[in-house]
Formats: structure tokens, sequence, C-alpha cells
């Protein structure tokens, strides 16, 4: 195959990313690019990166075989990514930690971001804390209701919490604020951005940043298994914990990658976050992209049962592995991905994330139809301690 | 020679300057659009910016993204828009129209689409925010095959080579945007305004107008003896969001008007020096 080496200096990935916002924030990109393609190459920061994602967020995460679920389902064998055991829980930190390593190299005092749940901004909050920078995240007023825990957990660290009261108040809105933040105070501001959307260089620089979640993958692979998987499962929002993993085996053509999709209360009805298996491109949040729209280009509010889901788009190099054939992509609903929660619960002691849930309903759907020697490596995005009020709402059970 | 080149060129044999003022289509409701486009001819505008609805309007402040909240709840689109504009011209073929929005409803109607339905409806300009030059080029060239007029944004951090890069694609005028932040924000700088333009202008022989907070009679006063066209936005949108129904026209003429008259106090006291300077 030929090598990969998307994005293009534009930032795109064949007709996909590229850079679509106001011309106040070029200068802005154009100063990020230099200094992240400048810092990316320099040992003394690939030396502190790797040093932090070591002693501070407990890399490398082990590869984890379970073994009685696939046992239960009675097929494949499904080997858990455990990014569920990094600090804070999630894959999410690997991605903060090197924004604001660069951050704090670019000289910038206060660092913003956009959340959804709640994850992306404890993960910021954190690094913000880490590093010393005062740290501002915006939350749409609907998830700050249905958060609290998170809002309280980003006060604890120090952050300021700016509830967003636009739009439909929730992820997207957030990010709409968190870049007119930017635009204002750019000199002494950076925003990381949580997940491999937004515009140019962006997707590329958090794929980097995650990508250490597949590098490590294909040593713990051959050194467990004596191989690599036949197929790699992860969930898809933006798209940061799959793009993680796929990433370092783009090139593989005989590793399968599987992105799962939010399909909510079901790709038929409205309530879904079904970006890749039911929208079509056009341009949102500063990159080209599928999105869920309306037939004005109005952007449709998206429903899952997990928030880190609930999007609608999806970043630029997912829509451009989806339309080459490299990846692909599928959609679970909430119903499916809750049964995999509990299975996961009960047959091997982990509870996962509400998003991490959706990649594992589809390997209990594929490992079945596949023989006993075939290896899935599923990513475990995230633990489930976040979703504890959810998961008890779905039973009926109020705290 | 396009509507938005005469216009132009009509004014500055007056030495006058350019009003620009912006309201976004279908807001306070679709029915009032067409009124309010002819109420603002009425009182003095040389050239109409029409926003085009989005659910997602990034570069914009508190005040514009309700004006666009608003008008989606009438479901308005850029079909919508378009036939707004195309009822306008039934009584006015003289005043430019500029549509102003993001790339996603443009996207979804299609480019090609949109250029030959926007002619067709009689738009003379168009704007959108987050299509930058590099990534437009080939809508540049499907406006100009329509004599659609691209215009591009200009702001504070435009390096001098991106501006050579906008001098070559951008028509009618380009619109500078007047400090750092969104639409409607409060601390415009007129000695940074006046330095950063003196640059523009040496870059791009076209026609500069300056928008983003100009809120007041006196602010654009001011603007207009750096600029050849001030635009004005959140703060007509304001006047039409505290109007009641019956008062909405008047105020927003009277609001139209006072700017109106600012632009010419200044411009005709200083019309000797400006001529001069032409000149030179």
């Amino acid at each position: 195959m030929k090598i990969y080496d998307l994005p293009d200096k534009h930032g795109h990935f064949g007709p996909y990313g590229g850079i679509f916002v106001a011309e106040t924030l070029i200068a802005a990109l154009d100063e990020l690019l230099v200094q992240y393609q400048h810092f990316r190459d320099e040992a003394d920061f690939q030396t502190e990166f790797t040093h932090e994602l070591k002693h501070y967020v407990g890399r490398p995460s082990p590869i984890y075989h379970a073994k009685r679920w696939s046992a239960h389902l009675g097929g494949a064998q499904i080997l858990l990514k455990r990014e569920d055991l990094n600090h804070t829980g999630a894959h999410k930190i690997n991605n903060t930690v090197g924004q604001a390593l660069l951050a704090k190299r670019m000289g910038k005092t206060r660092v913003i971001a956009e959340t959804g749940a709640g994850q992306h901004g404890v993960a910021s909050a954190t690094v913000a804390a880490r590093y010393g920078m005062e740290c501002i995240v915006y939350m749409g007023s609907e998830d700050v209701k249905r958060q609290a825990t998170n809002v309280y957990r980003m006060k604890l660290l120090g952050a300021t919490v700016i509830p967003v009261e636009s739009g439909s108040r929730t992820l997207k809105d957030a990010l709409n604020e968190a870049m007119r933040d930017w635009v204002t105070n750019v000199e002494n501001t950076y925003y990381i951005i949580g997940t491999v959307a937004g515009p140019h260089p962006y997707p590329m620089m958090v794929r980097d940043f995650q990508a250490v979640i597949g590098r490590e993958a294909r040593v713990q692979m051959e050194e467990e298994y004596g191989r690599q998987p036949d197929a790699l499962i992860a969930c898809v929002g933006g798209g940061s914990n799959a793009i993680g993993l796929f990433y370092p085996y783009i090139e593989d053509n005989n590793v399968r990658m599987i992105g799962i999709e939010a399909a909510g209360k079901g790709i038929n009805t409205h309530q879904h976050a079904a970006t890749l298996v039911t929208g079509r491109p056009g341009v949102l949040h500063g990159n080209r992209t599928y999105l869920i729209q309306d037939d004005n280009g109005q952007i449709i509010e998206t429903h899952s049962i997990s928030a880190g889901l609930d999007y609608p788009g999806v970043g630029p190099e997912h829509s451009w592995l989806k339309d080459c054939g490299r990846a692909e992509y599928v959609a679970v609903t909430d119903d499916e991905a809750l049964s995999a929660f509990h299975a996961l619960c009960r047959f091997e002691g982990i509870i996962p994330a509400l998003e991490s849930s959706h990649a594992l309903a589809y390997a209990a759907k594929l490992a079945p139809t596949l023989g006993k020697d075939q290896l899935l490596l599923v990513n475990l995005s995230g633990r489930g301690d976040k979703d504890m009020v959810t998961v008890a709402q779905q039973s009926g059970i109020v705290f | 020679m396009n509507r938005i080149t005469s216009t132009f060129s009509i004014l500055k044999a007056q030495n006058k300057k350019a009003l620009i003022p912006f309201i976004t289509a279908g807001d306070p409701e679709p029915e009032m659009t067409v009124m309010l486009m002819h109420a603002l001819v009425q009182a003095g505008a040389d050239i109409i910016e029409l926003g085009v609805p989005f659910s997602d309007p990034m570069a914009d402040g508190p005040t514009i993204q309700r004006s666009s909240e608003r008008a989606l709840h009438y479901h308005i689109g850029l079909a919508d828009v378009l036939t707004m504009v195309a009822e306008f011209r039934k009584t006015d073929s003289v005043t430019p129209v500029v549509l102003m929005g993001y790339a996603n409803p443009v996207e979804a109607m299609g480019h090609g689409n949109f250029a030959i339905t926007a002619k067709e409806a009689g738009v003379d300009g168009v704007l959108i925010v987050d299509y930058p030059p590099e990534e437009c080029e080939e809508w540049v060239q499907q406006l100009q095959d329509q004599k659609i007029d691209p215009i591009f944004l200009l702001s504070p951090t435009t390096p001098k080579r991106r501006m050579e890069k906008v001098a070559k694609l951008a028509k009618g005028y380009v619109y500078y945007v007047s400090l750092k932040g969104v639409t409607g924000a409060s601390h415009l700088n007129l000695v940074d305004v006046g330095n950063k333009l003196a640059e523009v202008r040496s870059l791009i022989s076209i026609p500069i107008g300056v928008g983003f907070g100009i809120r007041d009679s006196a602010a654009a006063r001011a603007v207009s003896e750096l600029a050849d066209a001030v635009v004005v936005g959140s703060r007509i949108i304001e006047e039409i969001e505290n109007s009641t129904r019956s008062a909405l026209l008047d105020n927003v003429n009277n609001l139209v008007k006072s700017l109106r008259a600012a632009l010419d106090e200044v411009n005709s006291a200083n019309s000797s020096q400006i001529v001069n300077a032409d000149k030179l």
C-alpha cells in the first residue's frame, strides 16, 4: 500500500478537513501549526510528553483478554485496550497533556476548552492545574445540568465553567462559544480542542497525541500474541480514541478498522448521532466532513445515551477513511450499548463508559460470527463511573 | 459595471461614504424582511447586507446569534432568503444586496446551483464568513461566472502576504473586521483601525468597508473618516429586537437616518480635504 501521509500541508484528507474559519482566526491557526510542527520534532518535547504519559497518566495501558465474555459469546477473542485505566479515566488525557505542553512552550497562560459530558473539560482542567495555567471550560447549559458531578470536578481542579445558553445548549454550542473566546483573547489563550475535529492542525495534532494508543497496541500485541489483531473496534463521536487506535494500523490492510457510531433510539428516528452512517458532507467547526444536517444545511440536534458521542459532526479523517473504504462505520443503539455495558460489568468486573460500550456492543455482535482464533481489539476508551446516574435512570433507579 | 461598483463610484463622485446596514433574513419574522430592506434604503442605506440564518454562527456575538435563532424558528433557509431578495428586486433594481452567512447552507444547496439562483434573485455579492480564500477558489470562479462579487474579510491579524492573496480574489469591496472578537463587541480602537487600513489600502485597490463594534453615530462618523463604507449590524438588530412590531420600521428608520446623517456630516465638512487627497 502507498505510504499514508495525510493530511496534506493545508490540512486536507482527500476532500475533507481544511481550514474553514473566519479571517480573525487564521493567524492563530497559522501560529499553532508552525509551533506544533516545530515542537513535534523536538527531542525535549517528545521526552517530556513520554515522561508525562508514563508517570502522570500511567501509560502504557494494558491489553486485557476478556476471556469469560469471549467464551460466553462463543466466537472471536475480545481484547480490551484499557484506556479506562488512565489518570482521569479515559483516553482524553493523552491529548490534553500533549496540548498543554505545547501551550506552555508557546507562552500561553490561559487555556480554554469545550466539553459535552465533561470528560474533556475534566482532562483540560486537570492539565491546567498540573502545569499552572488558568482554565476556562465552555459547556452547554443543558449539559451543565445533566453532568453536575463533572462540573464540580472541574471546579475542584480550579477551572471556571461557563454555561453556554445559545443554540441547543449542548456540545456544538460550547464549541462555538470557545471559538468566540479564542478569537477575542488570542494573544494569551490556547484553545485545547478535545477531539480530532476543528480546523487544521487540530485533527492532525490530536491524532498524533492519541496515536500512542495504537503504537502501544502494536508492541503489546506482538509481545503477548505474536501477531496483530484481525480487527480494531472503537466508538466514534468526534473520533479521537478511534483514530488514536487506527492510525498506526492504517497501512496494515489485513487489519480491519471498524468505527462504531451512536444509533441512539435508532437510525430511522431523528434521535441518533450516527454522522458517518446517515449524514452527508458539509462544513462545520472549521472543517469539511460528514454532518447531520437538514435540507437547508442547518445542523440538527443529535441524541445518544452517551454524551461523548452526542455530536453532529465527526473528525475529517474518519470521513476520508470511510470514503476510501479503509475503515468501516456502523452504528449501535442506546439499548445495545447498555446491554454490552452490563455484560462487561458482570463477565469481567469492568464498568465501561457508555461511549466505549458502543464499541463493546458491536464486538458482541461480530465475535460470534468469527472463529475462536480471531482477535478483536476493542478500545475501552473510558471507565463508566461518570455514567452511574444515567445507567441507574434506565433501570428506574434514582439516587 | 455591477451594482456594487457603480454604487461606490457614484458615492465617490459625491464625496460620500457608503452606509451598509446588516439584518438577518427572517428576523424578527419572515414577512418583515423585504419591508425592512426597503426601510433601510429609504433611511439612507447604500448597500444591504442580508444575513443567511445558520444554526451555528461561530463568528457572531449574542445579538446576531439571537437574530439567527428567531429566523430559524420560522425555518428560514437559503432558498427562502433568495426568494426575499427576488421580492425586494421587484421594486428596487438599484440597491446592491450582499448575502452574508456561513458555508454549510451554501454547500447544502450546491455551489453551482447557488450561484445561478442567487444571480436570478438579484444578489450582487456574497460573503461567507468561514470560506477563507484558500478554501474557495473554485467557488469564487462560479460566482464570477454569474457576475456576483466575492466579498472577503480582513482582520487586524491578517498579514501582508494574505492581503495580497485576498486582493487577487476579492471584488466589490473588502470587509475589514475592526477588532479581535465577534460581532457586536465593544472594544473598537480607532487608532489601530486607522493604522491597519493604511496598510490595507496600499495593497488593495477596491473599496474598504469596516464593521464589527460600530455601535453609535460617533463611531460610525469616526470610522467613515478612515474607510469607504461603514457596516452596522448588531446595533440595528438590537433595535429590531427591542421594538414592538408596530414601531419597528419607524425605529429602524430613525436609527439608520441618524447613522446616515453622521456619515454625511463628516464628509461634507471634509469634502475639500478628500478632493485634495484624491488628487494626490
